[in-house]
């Protein structure tokens, strides 16, 4: 007869034991109890005071069950992480109820003939099945494409210099790009106006709007770009000096490749930085409600103009207009980022 | 000190003041040396370096150091931390210049030539004299294939059959069997023993005539450094090794002349240099052998 050898299994004594789940539970159902209670016997009214109410008395309940079974230094550990839990559902709450709202209004404006129409023959009044955002969405991919184009070479280079060079400039370039990711971005309309528009073109068009979205991406993407390439580490740059690399080689083809998701970033930032700007815009593309692939000439239509133009004019119709473009704008805006991340995180995966 | 048995390392005349140490050092080092023929100065003077002096800012940390490195031979550099070891060979390749701040003074001769004279073409220097560095640092967004390759784009060099000096440069750095099933998966990928022997095997795809080596072993576990000491050695019969090492049986295994620098808070100075024997076994500086016999250090 031989003693059973007990079979080991995999466990996880860690883990929370049931006990310990009931008393959280415990303290869940007696911080809603509660805050039912304060609501009800106070001043305090509506859903948000639940809420405050719920999460400050969670806290409370938290410590002091943590005070009394395992002592002072894992209570004030408890408070920390209760107040950083607390965060994040404050952070998420405006998010989410963001997302909500928009696609609650926004989903009824739908429609097909939203994508492949242009507001020239409807105003904003009429129903939703008449004219679209066609113009708004080639418009605002113009513009931003435009931004785009320049910024990119112009940011990217720049953060290099901060960061690789190190020149005499260093210094006051740094000082002048932190000041002007500040600007408030009016003031990048304006100065299109005075400096271009008014002197040169005479009119408003879609290359204008591009130039005063770049002057707002710019300093997104090069301050972006210079933190993603500070963390990268001396000694790669180290070792292709060291193997007869010049140090523009050295920078184009190890030190930016091993920044590339990181600099991806800074691009999704500074797109989605200008893609919801609207007072430049108002300023110096002209706002036309035709489609106009023309950059060059005649006033071209926006997302932001479009939904502002919506909104301002005040009837049923034209505020369901209004939601339907913000919808789509946002969709535009998570396909961007979803793309950009999958082309940056798919070489580092394999 | 006089350095003068480095420039004729065949000259034996050191037969005066200390005792022997009976240390299993010396008779490491002896049975290195008698394991392996040294270059024993046939093949010339590859690399001098003349009276290099060298300073971060203000603070002078290297003093009249002329030291002679011949051809096919291996030599490390021993002496605690902070007495200028690491500065002294990134003078050999003007590595020194690359860190804010520095200053140096002295000539650095590679085939007679000094490579601090005006209007020399630097990244040439660097091809001829490689570097390992401490920390194992392959380019992490290539494969292991392009890091060893990396030097030729680099430098923009053309070969003939890219795969055979790739498959060549593995083999020597002693990493094509364990990698040679997949060279496309990234260099980060590798342990750290195989990484610094990625690291080598990237030096050397560009063929450099010296290699430097600043404590290439220090962050590995003992059987990668055995395999990366097994590497000097195989490598030594084609070209100069200058190691720089803090571990003296490593000095006392692999090479064939040991300088020693120490500083006493001042400047590092080069103490003694001499076949690695003698440093291990009869050092004629009562400070080397307090340092290879680990009386202090």
């Amino acid at each position: 007869m031989s003693i059973d050898k007990p079979v080991v299994k995999p466990g996880k004594p860690w883990a929370s034991t049931p006990k310990e789940r009931a008393i959280d539970l415990g303290a869940i159902l007696l911080a809603a109890f509660g805050s039912f209670a304060l609501v009800a016997l106070s001043e305090l009214k509506g859903k948000l005071a639940y809420a405050g109410v719920f999460l400050l008395l969670i806290i409370v309940i938290n410590f002091i069950h943590n005070y009394l079974s395992r002592g002072i230094a894992s209570a004030k550990d408890s408070i920390a992480s209760s107040f950083a839990v607390a965060g994040v559902l404050i952070t998420l709450l405006p998010i989410t109820s963001i997302l909500f709202a928009v696609f609650e209004r926004g989903k009824a404006g739908l429609k097909p003939n939203l994508f492949t129409t242009d507001m020239k023959l409807n105003g904003p009044n009429d129903p939703i099945d008449q004219g679209g955002l066609l113009h708004a969405l080639t418009g605002s991919g113009i513009m931003v494409g435009i931004a785009l184009i320049i910024s990119l070479p112009i940011g990217i280079l720049t953060a290099i210099y901060l960061t690789e060079i190190k020149g005499l400039f260093t210094r006051p370039i740094r000082f002048l790009v932190q000041a002007m990711s500040g600007v408030p971005s009016i003031v990048a309309g304006l100065f299109i106006l005075s400096a271009i528009v008014f002197p040169i073109t005479k009119t408003p068009s879609g290359l204008m709007g591009g130039l005063a979205l770049a002057i707002l991406m710019i300093p997104t993407i090069a301050r972006t770009s210079e933190e993603v390439l500070l963390l990268i580490p001396e000694d790669l740059r180290e070792a292709g000096i060291a193997l007869g690399g010049t140090q523009w080689r050295t920078i184009s083809q190890i030190v930016v490749p091993a920044a590339k998701s990181g600099l991806i970033t800074a691009i999704i930032l500074g797109v989605a930085r200008v893609a919801g700007e609207t007072a430049p815009l108002v300023l110096v593309s002209g706002g036309g409600d035709a489609l106009n692939l023309d950059p060059t000439s005649g006033p071209m239509g926006s997302f932001p103009f479009y939904i502002w133009k919506a909104f301002t004019f005040g009837t049923n119709e034209s505020i369901d207009r209004a939601w339907a473009g913000i919808l789509v704008l946002l969709i535009l805006v998570f396909i961007l980022f979803f793309a950009t991340r999958l082309v940056g995180a798919d070489r580092n995966k394999k | 000190m006089s350095n003068s048995e480095a420039q004729d390392p065949l000259d034996k005349g050191n037969e005066k003041m200390e005792t022997t140490t009976p240390s299993s050092l010396s008779s490491v080092a002896a049975n290195a040396a008698a394991k392996r023929k040294p270059g024993s100065g046939a093949l010339g003077v590859g690399l001098e370096a003349r009276g290099i002096h060298a300073w971060f800012g203000d603070k002078m940390v290297l003093k009249d150091i002329s030291l002679d490195f011949w051809s096919g031979t291996v030599t490390a550099l021993i002496g605690p931390s902070g007495c200028g070891k690491s500065t002294f060979i990134r003078t050999l390749n003007r590595m020194h210049e690359f860190i804010p701040g520095a200053a140096m003074a002295g000539d650095v001769l590679l085939n007679g030539k000094d490579i601090y004279e005006s209007g020399t073409d630097v990244t040439k220097i660097r091809l001829k004299v490689g570097m390992v560095f401490q920390k194992p640092n392959p380019f992490p967004s290539m494969t292991i294939a392009d890091n060893v390759l990396a030097g030729l784009k680099l430098a923009q060099l053309k070969v003939q059959n890219k795969d055979d000096l790739l498959e060549e440069c593995l083999v020597r750095a002693g990493l094509w069997a364990e990698v040679k099933d997949r060279l496309s998966a990234y260099g980060g990928s590798l342990s750290g023993g195989q990484q610094q022997r990625l690291c080598i095997a990237r030096s050397l795809a560009v063929r450099p005539e010296i290699l430097l080596m600043d404590e290439p072993c220090s962050a590995l576990d003992p059987g990668s450094t055995l395999k990366i000491e097994e590497t000097i050695s195989e490598l030594s019969s084609t070209m100069t090794i200058i190691i720089v090492t803090h571990n003296m049986q490593q000095a006392a295994r692999v090479s064939d002349y040991t300088g020693f620098f120490l500083s006493d808070g001042g400047p590092g100075e080069l103490i003694e240099v001499g076949p690695t024997s003698e440093i291990f076994s009869r050092p004629k500086d009562v400070r080397t052998e307090n340092y290879v016999t680990g009386r202090f250090g």
